[in-house]
């Protein structure tokens, strides 16, 4: 009963903030309204029993919007949090789709038949998450490594100002392509 | 709380973030947008475990999700950078030249 009431509290909250995002005036608020739906959903996780996972959820979340806020006030060049904004493009087009899908995904969600619950929770979910992950699923824990180390060096080629080529050209050795040298 | 109920949720999120994703012009915001609707899916991934097979290697499908989120919002500041270095401009509407 209780966890019913919290979790639709928890829900009516992360939808309102989602809704919240694209309807504030500024970009900081609309920072800390995402903030407080992915809150929501990470206690929802923990209403689940998934402890490691919401934990990570609300700690990686908040951090991230913190970086989004750095970032508004690096590149927008105005004070976010006092800025009025509505820059859309389609909103129509955009709301007729987001509805639809809204409709088809529900009726997906109401009509289907859904099986009955096959098996039980362990006993230590965190423990078990971490045996799976290191044990029967390594090979998912092996490609997200390399995903993750690959976005690393894809996300600092693409924002670095000046990488190594251009400042030594492309043999690395301060010549340019016809081998002449570039200082 | 049921599946039914988990899963409308989710898609009300998907849903919100879709329409963000679709309408907004500044490239955060977009990234904003793509965000919620990965909320959804976490929110979604989570209840078909709990409600339908709560066995322990179910979570790490989770955890994908949660990496996928990481990976999608490096890649777009890491583009929002690029673009604003390039164009002194942070709007989609500025950028379309990219997807020819």
């Amino acid at each position: 009963m209780l966890s019913g009431i919290v979790f639709w509290v928890l829900a009516v909250v992360a939808v309102a903030a989602g809704v919240a995002v694209f309807r504030v005036d500024s970009m900081a608020r609309a920072t800390y309204a995402l903030a407080a739906s992915f809150i929501a959903v990470g206690l929802t996780l923990l209403l689940l029993d998934l402890q490691y996972l919401g934990i990570v959820t609300v700690l990686m979340m908040v951090m991230e919007m913190a970086v989004m806020g750095i970032y508004m006030i690096m590149f927008m060049g105005m004070n976010p949090a006092l800025m009025p904004m509505s820059m859309v493009h389609g909103k129509r087009a955009a709301l007729t789709v987001s509805i639809g899908t809204f409709a088809v995904l529900a009726a997906g969600a109401l009509l289907v038949p859904w099986p009955t619950r096959r098996g039980a929770p362990a006993p230590d979910l965190v423990r078990s998450l971490g045996e799976a992950v290191m044990g029967s699923k390594m090979l998912v824990m092996m490609t997200v490594s390399p995903v993750l180390f690959a976005t690393i060096v894809a996300a600092l080629v693409l924002a670095l100002p000046r990488g190594r080529y251009d400042r030594l050209g492309d043999d690395l050795r301060g010549n340019d392509l016809d081998g002449r040298a570039r200082r | 709380m049921t599946l039914q109920t988990v899963l409308l949720v989710a898609a009300a999120l998907l849903c919100t973030g879709l329409y963000g994703a679709l309408s907004q012009q500044v490239v955060v915001m977009v990234m904003m947008g793509l965000e919620l609707m990965l909320n959804g899916v976490l929110l979604a991934v989570a209840g078909f475990w709990w409600f339908l097979s709560p066995a322990p290697d179910g979570q790490v499908l989770v955890l994908v999700v949660l990496t996928a989120m990481t990976v999608e919002m490096a890649m777009g500041f890491a583009v929002a950078t690029l673009l604003h270095r390039s164009r002194q401009s942070d709007l989609t509407d500025t950028a379309t030249d990219l997807a020819q």
